[in-house]
């Protein structure tokens, strides 16, 4: 019997070389994976998974780690985060190494000035797409509002503003 | 760009960064805006490397940030082995993700024990709208913040435009979209000169 350690492994290092952009991206492959064909939860735990790593801090990998510990306990959360981590990182080492040896030359400006549109689209696109996810109604719209002002506007750490929307929330005015 | 009179603390101007970085800065900085990242870690990542610690001036940053997204895996992970690397080769790459993930490693399985036993408490949900809705605005400002220099210029706005309608609205998948606009802008970049 192959063990599931063996699996998780390959799953992931495979995903890890997939998620071009971003975890986020391979959430809809890895959700196949783990449903459909290992069949090591339901989708429904799939989900809990997804939002009790959404609540923690961090990047946004975390689900790995908890699909990980489903499967094969705390070493498979070793497992999973590690070899979900370690293709991508192996590769961004290098391919960094090689970025910054031509940091002067011509065609490096010329793509960097391409991406960079391209860049700042998406993190306003993930904005978006998380503000709509998290966000159902007006007085949670004033929140994500103030947060932005603050940001941009103040020199108030957001972490304040972080603190009193949790409490607002406890209290059940959101 | 000021910064106010900060007379005890000589804070360098925005267009320099600091070169010299120990292993223990880094394993600071990213110690802490992992653990306190709701919501994700981008946008504690660029105040801090940016705004605090000055290792990257802005451009710098969206560069570097450019470069992480376009390689597969986690963004701000990539943005660790990247800065690691440049601080103090292997070894910073190493100590970077490593400080990166432990807290959050530890964090999310506590939170998993924490659920598996209890369900979910109305409370922390509680807690975790007012967080998200807050994470959400946090994320918008550093869009904001990348967006804004690079918009001077009508093509990039247009990317930046279109890059946002196709992902943020249609939810179109990343990968096309990436290649798609990426080579549009590489393209006009090298066609528009400045």
């Amino acid at each position: 019997m192959k063990s599931p350690l063996f699996d998780l492994t390959t799953l992931f290092l495979t995903l890890s070389l997939l998620a071009v952009g971003g975890l986020a991206s391979v959430i809809p492959e890895m959700h196949r994976e783990v449903v459909e064909v290992q069949g090591w939860m339901s989708s429904g735990t799939f989900a809990d998974l997804y939002a009790i790593a959404q609540a923690s801090p961090g990047p946004n990998m975390m689900v790995v780690t908890l699909i990980g510990w489903h499967v094969g306990g705390l070493a498979g959360a070793f497992v999973a985060t590690a070899a979900c981590c370690a293709p991508s990182c192996l590769l961004t080492y290098f391919v960094h190494g090689l970025w910054d040896r031509f940091k002067d030359a011509p065609w490096r400006r010329i793509v960097q000035r391409g991406l960079a549109p391209v860049t700042a689209g998406l993190v306003l696109a993930s904005g978006y797409i998380v503000t709509r996810g998290a966000v159902e109604d007006w007085q949670a719209y004033v929140v994500t509002g103030i947060t932005l002002f603050v940001a941009l506007r103040t020199r108030i750490h957001p972490l304040w503003v972080m603190a009193v929307s949790g409490v607002l929330g406890v209290l059940g005015l959101l | 760009m000021a910064t106010g009179a900060q007379p005890s603390s000589p804070v360098p101007p925005a267009d320099v960064t600091v070169q010299d970085v120990t292993l223990a800065e880094i394993f600071l900085g990213f110690f802490t805006v992992s653990a306190i990242g709701f919501g994700g870690v981008l946008p504690w990542a660029r105040r801090m490397i940016v705004e605090q610690r000055h290792w990257l001036t802005p451009a710098e940053f969206t560069d570097l940030m450019g470069l992480c997204q376009f390689l597969p895996g986690p963004n701000i992970v990539n943005m660790a082995i990247c800065l690691g690397s440049r601080f103090r080769g292997p070894l910073g790459s190493v100590v970077a993700v490593l400080s990166l993930l432990s807290a959050p490693f530890t964090i999310v399985l506590l939170l998993a024990l924490v659920y598996a036993r209890y369900g979910q408490l109305e409370m922390v949900r509680g807690a975790l709208v007012g967080i998200s809705a807050s994470a959400a605005g946090l994320i918008l400002s550093i869009g904001f913040k990348m967006a804004l220099p690079v918009m001077r210029e009508l093509w990039m706005s247009v990317i930046v435009v279109l890059v946002f309608i196709a992902v943020g609205i249609f939810h179109w998948p990343l990968l096309p979209v990436l290649a798609v606009f990426a080579t549009a802008g590489v393209l006009a970049s090298w066609l528009i000169r400045w």
